[in-house]
């Protein structure tokens, strides 16, 4: 391995303009002559917007224009599509209602768009924003998930009858009923996956400029896939033919999930763009990000696990209520579905499972993925109803779950899903070591010795990674395909530009990917530089989510050297005057197989672009490769996390007090990078276990609506962590990469729920586990220790 | 209007300004300093933490005309003669930051916690710290080791300075 090869904790690169201040950010950057959007926000729930009067709000300093949804639609900009199809289990399609950019007619969550106002300053849109008289009828609204379905609750959308999107199902009903008939043992749990706030740090910005002698229109937006907001504004939307449609995604401050999808704010700069001839920008305040930011989670579940006499687990049975908000988001139905349902296997042998899913609206704003999407979810009820199960039959946490792992591969789930590779009990033996849980008894005593009460938790968790082999999400209901596409230009002196349609927005894509060439090359890291972000120069792209730019993207850059390689060593042949196969590269080195004679990569490169020393008829001058990837299969990376923490029944503050994970990502490319995608993760699951929680009050009005309200995990309510892997190279790409961006956010909650239910001896604990809900949850065990 | 005066990262400026203009905006805006970002809107997230006349203050919550005639370093101030400071190359060495949204404030207001509290930090106290400053990416693990490594080249250069 070479310092700054394959496998090494190279440094990143794209560090120093950010550690500068020279990071390139969508609100960095000013257009000559731009305008500024502010958007008028329904502070209703639900209403019928009767009358919109901008008369005074046109006459203010500085407005430009005003405009509404009849505008836009008048353009005939339509509305902002799902570009998941799922069909219910009696086979009908998903019921969605219109989605429009601005509302028409009805307002159905508090910070619907209802009218954007343009001025020359930010501060004189937000002043004429005052100016403005929205006539509301308000309506009831429809706020709870458990409920949302029940007859008689205020409708969200004609075409959803009972507010349902559908009623899902995955996996076989009537052997998974068979098995619970034949169970020794039955687990039951209800439990609710609370909603949260994706909260990247920087806030959804973006520019609309248009060019009117070319009639293009550029928007510089905050995307983690700007080729798929170029697809969905063009092809959906309307708004422009992709060749008259550029899509640039500057340095973006953290997606986490929240920047994948088309929203209206971005839609609406640039169409007003070229509506005003103007460039216009935007840029949310937080407070509009906690509104209009696509949320997370908010299932409400009911789940059973059969066990037989011996503890072997024999089937599972779930009922998941998911709420997907107001509209459907741009992946919204895929979430709670093929994210969801299939990962409910966990990483167990389990004969017989079936899961049913209701998608209902509501008057909150939309749901979509946030970080681990659907497998956090899955995640949580799988190693919550596990923990639960070996609790109530007497068994050892650890090895209630080894003795149920699935333990040779491939493994074929009841639910979809076909794991390839793994080796659970070896992470679980690891994190146990790690962990010192033997030391566990100890430490508990000397807890309770200070008053405290000690507990230790387990996750072992499973995702689907690498998304996704195109043919396979097709059958499944995906608008697109989710391959990856790869450019690599080799300039003429052996300088290197990879161009990739995968997006970094804090994954180090441009130390990692230049890791991948380097090595394959054989030249330094400083002389390749990664390319992304800009529909105009990348062919095409899929960007950067579901832990796909490893497994997907890097695959696809390795396709490209491949064909850069076989290419070159035909250029060498000719130089070297010897046959294309008697040629050997190595170390950045063409060699004559069994000769001193060779040459270096960068001349290679110069006289495959000379063209002095070959026909250019029968090999094409240049050194340039593009590939598409398309995978085979998900990748599946797991591991086991362990949670012990330390709660004082006193205050019901929970302090963690070691943390140790041991995943299995197949192989690293850079282990540093690794391990900081593990840390972060596991705080933001941590943040959800412990303070995070979006909440609605009845009318639909969110409480939670800035960093006063919503708690967000700080330097100091968390622990440095033990991180380590485990290897089973992923079998079905050329890298054996299974990807990291998300495990630690599947695999958290859980790891703390458990820990504090086994610290208090009860499972009534819900989700964020605040110090209020600990004390409660404190006091009933006081309250029955006294009653006994 | 009003006029506003003040040196920013050694340089004099000046300018007229709506009187409501917040000293980030002034920054940003007026002087295309946009290393500064805005991650907020209630001083709660600490992206905009610059030093002003030597100590972090949240520049969303000062009025750029509040500061005239003070002394304000952003991190585009920080290195000197293309030498990073110590805390810059700290956040590197030890993969301190991922999207790099976040570092700017984090590095300013670290380096004022070392100013403050000496370079003899622990763990508790770091964390203590830089409880004004919001991190989605790094779980804040990186972020420690990078301050406690920042904190003793801050103070090993410091060292032959006092010497002198």
């Amino acid at each position: 391995m070479s310092a700054t090869g394959i496998g090494a904790s190279v440094k990143r690169k794209e560090d120093i303009r950010f550690i500068t201040g020279k990071g390139h950010y969508v609100d960095d950057l000013n257009r000559p002559g731009q305008a500024y959007a502010y958007f008028v926000r329904s502070p209703h729930a639900h209403a019928t917007i009767d009358k919109i009067d901008a008369t005074e709000a046109l006459k203010s300093p500085g407005v430009v224009a005003v405009f509404t949804g009849d505008d836009i639609a008048a353009d005939k900009v339509g509305g902002l599509p799902c570009g998941w199809m799922i069909h219910s289990k009696d086979g009908s399609p998903m019921k969605a209602g219109a989605h429009p950019a601005l509302a028409q007619g009805k307002v159905r969550y508090v910070g619907d768009h209802v009218a954007v106002i343009i001025a020359d300053a930010y501060a004189q849109a937000r002043d004429a924003a005052e100016k403005i008289t929205v006539d509301y009828g308000e309506l009831p609204a429809t706020v709870d998930t458990a409920t949302a379905a029940n007859s008689g609750r205020p409708q969200l959308h004609d075409a959803a009858p009972n507010n349902t999107v559908f009623n899902w199902h995955v996996g076989d009903k009537a052997t998974t009923d068979a098995a619970f008939a034949k169970a020794a043992h039955v687990t039951k749990l209800d439990l609710v996956n609370n909603r949260t706030i994706p909260n990247a740090m920087e806030p959804r910005a973006a520019v609309g400029e248009y060019d009117s002698g070319t009639d293009t229109i550029t928007l510089y937006t905050t995307s983690q896939n700007p080729h798929v907001a170029r697809l969905v504004l063009s092809a959906f939307v309307g708004l422009a033919p992709e060749n008259k449609l550029r899509v640039i995604a500057p340095d973006v401050g953290g997606g986490f999930g929240s920047k994948i999808f088309i929203y209206a704010e971005e839609t609406v700069c640039a169409w007003a763009a070229r509506k005003i001839d103007r460039p216009v920008k935007w840029t949310a305040e937080r407070t509009e990000s906690f509104l209009s930011d696509a949320h997370g989670r908010d299932h409400v579940s009911h789940a059973e696990l059969a066990l037989d006499a011996n503890g072997k687990i024999t089937g599972l049975r779930v009922h998941t209520i998911a709420n997907l908000g107001a509209y459907l988001s741009t992946f919204a139905s895929s979430v709670p579905t093929y994210l969801y349902g299939i990962l409910l296997s966990g990483q167990y042998d389990i004969p017989a499972i079936y899961c049913e899913v209701d998608a209902v609206y509501t008057n909150t704003a939309p749901v979509d993925a946030v970080r681990g999407a659907g497998r956090p979810e899955a995640t949580f009820l799988v190693e919550r109803i596990v923990e639960i199960a070996a609790r109530e039959t007497g068994r050892d946490s650890a090895e209630f779950r080894r003795q149920n792992f699935v333990k040779s591969f491939p493994h074929q789930t009841p639910v979809i899903l076909a794991y390839d590779v793994g080796d659970y009990p070896k992470a679980l033996d690891k994190a146990l070591e790690l962990a010192d849980y033997k030391g566990l008894g100890a430490r508990k005593a000397a807890s309770a010795a200070k008053g405290k009460l000690r507990g230790v938790g387990f996750s072992a968790y499973i995702e689907s990674c690498g998304l996704a082999p195109s043919a396979a999400v097709g059958s499944l209901g995906a608008g697109v395909g989710l391959w990856e596409s790869a450019e690599v230009r080799v300039n003429m002196v052996g300088t290197v530009e990879i161009l990739t349609g995968c997006h970094s927005h804090g994954q180090g894509h441009e130390t990692t990917y230049a890791q991948l060439v380097s090595s394959r090359l054989g030249i330094p890291i400083e002389n390749v530089s990664i390319v992304h972000g800009d529909t105009d120069k990348v062919q095409m792209g899929m960007g950067t989510y579901g832990s796909r730019s490893g497994a997907v993207g890097m695959s696809a850059i390795s396709k490209a050297l491949d064909k850069i390689e076989a290419k070159a060593k035909k250029v060498a042949g000719h130089v070297l005057e010897a046959s294309e196969q008697d040629i050997e590269f190595k170390d950045g080195k063409f060699t004559v197989k069994g000769t001193d004679k060779s040459i270096d990569f960068g001349s290679v490169a110069l006289n495959a672009y000379t063209a002095h020393k070959f026909n250019g008829q029968e090999l094409e001058p240049g050194l340039k490769e593009t590939a598409f990837w398309d995978p085979t299969n998900f990748t599946f990376p797991a591991g086991v996390h362990i949670c012990e923490l330390e709660i004082d029944p006193q205050t019901g503050v929970v302090t963690i007090d070691r943390w140790t994970a041991v995943d299995d990502f197949g192989k690293l490319i850079n282990p540093m990078i690794v391990e900081g995608q593990v840390h972060g993760g596991v705080a933001h699951g941590v943040g959800q276990a412990l303070m995070e929680a979006a909440h609605y009050d009845s009318d639909g009005q969110l409480l939670t609506a800035s960093y006063m309200d919503y708690c967000m995990p700080r330097a100091d309510d968390l622990p440095s962590f033990k991180v380590e892997t485990i290897e089973t190279p992923c079998p079905s790409n050329p890298l054996g990469i299974k990807g990291c961006g998300e495990a630690g956010a599947i695999a958290s909650p859980p790891a703390v729920i458990n820990a504090i239910t086994d610290a208090l001896g009860h499972e009534d604990v819900t989700m964020p586990a605040t110090p209020q809900v600990v004390w409660r949850a404190a006091q009933k065990v006081a309250t029955k220790r006294a009653a006994e | 209007m009003v006029h506003v005066s003040m040196a920013v990262n050694g340089r004099q400026v000046s300018a007229e300004i709506d009187p409501r203009t917040l000293l980030v905006q002034f920054l940003r805006e007026n002087l295309r300093l946009t290393g500064t970002h805005v991650g907020c809107d209630t001083s709660q997230c600490g992206a905009c933490v610059v030093h002003l006349d030597g100590e972090a203050i949240k520049s969303c919550t000062a009025l750029a005309a509040s500061c005239d005639g003070a002394n304000v370093t952003t991190i585009e101030g920080l290195a000197q003669n293309g030498k990073l400071h110590p805390m810059q190359q700290a956040f590197q060495d030890n993969h301190g930051l991922q999207c790099g949204y976040c570092t700017p404030g984090m590095i300013m207001a670290a380096i004022d916690l070392v100013n403050r509290e000496g370079p003899n930090l622990d763990e508790a106290a770091i964390r203590h710290g830089l409880e004004g400053n919001i991190c989605r990416c790094t779980g804040y693990h990186n972020i420690v080791k990078a301050v406690m490594q920042g904190a003793r080249e801050m103070a090993a250069a410091a060292t032959p300075k006092a010497a002198e």
